[in-house]
């Protein structure tokens, strides 16, 4: 499991500053939403986490960011194995244009997995999260598994552990553009795990969505936390009570308090902690 | 305005209506078999399969040579590559290539060729035309590579991908449409440019046998046969005009359909 520990990480945009001096330690295997009103920094923040801010032009980062004890911000730093590592769901889902199946293969094709790598890592992960607990209804052996037998089953694995499978196991070779957005948004999340990462990192993925689409991602989130490091962002407070393990509040670029859910909805510290969760700021 | 449309829609329906019905009269067989006997600017007899095969061959050959080269400098467009400035500059000049007269092309290509010892060749006129198409392709394919949604590289990117890896993979997909129309364009614009290759590809009775010969054309046909005094080498310029004209037609239909076929997987 990585560690992840931010130490006076510090970002501007030019001569805008986004984030100040923030220190705070992620803990392993929980779910941790950043929540905070727009504009806070919330959405910078995960994204330094796997480095896709590098790709915004004249941004300036300062500070550590450590994942498993590595400087992820050392130019010495493997930039693709950490975005291997750790796995990014976006505010709006978008398939990659190829079919549904082509989706969830396109990281470990990218990656040139073997296929004896491929099943490792599905035998791997069966040990913590077998296929059978993902299939309320039992499972039906299908006759599909023909050509890459192991390709095919690793669809299926991640496509159930995104909780989509049932809806389109008869079509995964249709244009994933076909899909509704909230099945977009959960074959993001199989796409996303099917690179094996320890982290997930998820910027509002349900404000796109509709409640139910919404409700079955918290979902999935809540089974995948045993396995995985969840980093959600979050600007609707309700959501990070209904799954938070742990909250960091962003004000204006600082943070301003983080710890463990229940103390931090129940007893905040900062006064402006207290006024964001009564509301009376937003 | 409906004054100037129904202007524009009567000088178009003028064209379309003395080519066809010059250029139908004109149409038979041997046309399309027959290379012009006794030469293509006094003989009476034969066709003209000399200038429908040399304006494919050179077509497809400048298409293919400016799409080599042309489809790796639309992916280097992208400011991962070139960046921003360097990127702006080069659509510029390439704008302004686009704008360039095609006979300017000819002079160069002309120019470069007597520099060289080469006589007026397929080659040459594959050269220059490719010249001629490089910039419309260029843009046109870049133009749709920039509007692959810049949420779609990113996550390309989260998964772990080099640039190099998202472009031939992701990009590549999300803009295939936009660069089978983009070739087509551009190999219609080819098709039907006579200045380019007045010097550099010459003019024959005969179709070609190897890139070293000089190559008729379409073009060409219509430029050489049209002002003559003999009917029957008049007919064979209207039948030239009329074939390219189908020519082009058809390579804009072809494009709408093959660019709806490939665009399924296209995300919006």
């Amino acid at each position: 499991m990585p560690h992840i520990s931010l130490s006076n990480l510090t970002i501007a945009y030019g001569n805008h500053q986004v984030l100040q001096d923030i220190t705070v330690d992620i803990p392993d295997g929980q779910i941790t939403a950043i929540i905070g009103p727009s504009g806070c920094g919330k959405t910078t923040l995960l994204k330094t986490l796997n480095r896709l801010v590098d790709l915004y032009e004249e941004i300036r980062v300062e500070g550590e960011v450590r994942i498993d004890g590595v400087n992820i911000y050392d130019p010495k730093a493997d930039l693709l194995a950490l975005r291997k590592k750790v796995g990014f769901l976006s505010q709006k889902p978008y398939p990659l244009p190829m079919s549904i199946h082509d989706n969830i293969t396109f990281g470990p094709r990218i990656h040139r997995m073997n296929r004896k790598e491929l099943l490792d890592q599905i035998r791997e992960l069966e040990k913590h999260i077998p296929i059978d607990s993902l299939c309320p209804d039992g499972r039906q052996k299908g006759t599909r598994f023909r050509k890459n037998p192991e390709m095919d089953y690793l669809v299926e694995y991640y496509l159930r552990l995104a909780g989509l499978w049932d809806e389109v196991q008869e079509r995964l070779h249709d244009p994933a553009t076909q899909l509704s957005i909230g099945q977009q948004q959960r074959l993001a999340l199989a796409r996303a795990l099917a690179v094996e990462p320890e982290v997930i990192l998820a910027d509002e993925p349900t404000s796109a969505l509709d409640p139910i689409s919404a409700q079955l991602i918290e979902k999935q989130f809540k089974i995948l936390k045993n396995h995985y490091t969840i980093v959600v962002v979050t600007h609707i407070l309700r959501q990070a009570r209904r799954i938070a393990d742990y909250v960091i509040f962003l004000y204006l670029g600082e943070l301003v308090e983080h710890g463990p859910a229940k103390q931090f909805f129940n007893s905040p510290r900062d006064e402006r902690t207290r006024a964001y969760i009564s509301g009376e700021i937003s | 305005m409906i004054a100037s449309i129904t202007l524009v829609l009567c000088v178009l329906a003028g064209i379309l209506i003395v080519i066809v019905m010059r250029g139908a009269s004109s149409l038979n067989l041997a046309m399309f078999t027959q290379t012009p006997e006794g030469g293509y600017y006094l003989g009476k007899g034969g066709g003209i399969a000399n200038a429908i095969v040399g304006s494919l061959y050179l077509a497809f050959g400048a298409s293919l040579l400016s799409f080599l080269f042309g489809l790796p400098i639309a992916f280097a467009l992208q400011k991962e590559y070139l960046g921003r400035r360097l990127a702006r500059m080069t659509r510029l000049s390439l704008d302004i290539l686009w704008g360039t007269p095609s006979i300017v092309y000819g002079a160069f290509g002309f120019i470069i060729m007597v520099y060289l010892g080469l006589r007026a060749s397929l080659l040459g006129g594959i050269i220059t035309l490719s010249l001629l198409m490089l910039p419309i392709m260029i843009r046109s394919i870049e133009e749709v590579i920039r509007m692959t949604p810049p949420e779609l590289k990113e996550i390309s990117y989260a998964l772990g991908t080099t640039r190099i890896e998202t472009t031939l993979t992701v990009v590549l997909r999300q803009a295939l449409p936009g660069i089978v129309t983009g070739v087509l364009l551009a190999f219609g614009r080819g098709i039907g440019d006579a200045a380019s290759i007045l010097f550099t590809a010459g003019y024959t009775d005969y179709i070609p046998r190897s890139l070293f010969d000089p190559v008729a054309s379409l073009p060409l046909a219509v430029f050489f046969q049209v002002a003559t005094p003999i009917p029957e080498v008049q007919q064979r310029a209207y039948a030239s005009a009329l074939i390219l004209l189908v020519i082009v037609l058809l390579v804009s239909i072809i494009s709408r359909l093959l660019s709806q076929r490939v665009s399924r997987h296209i995300v919006r």
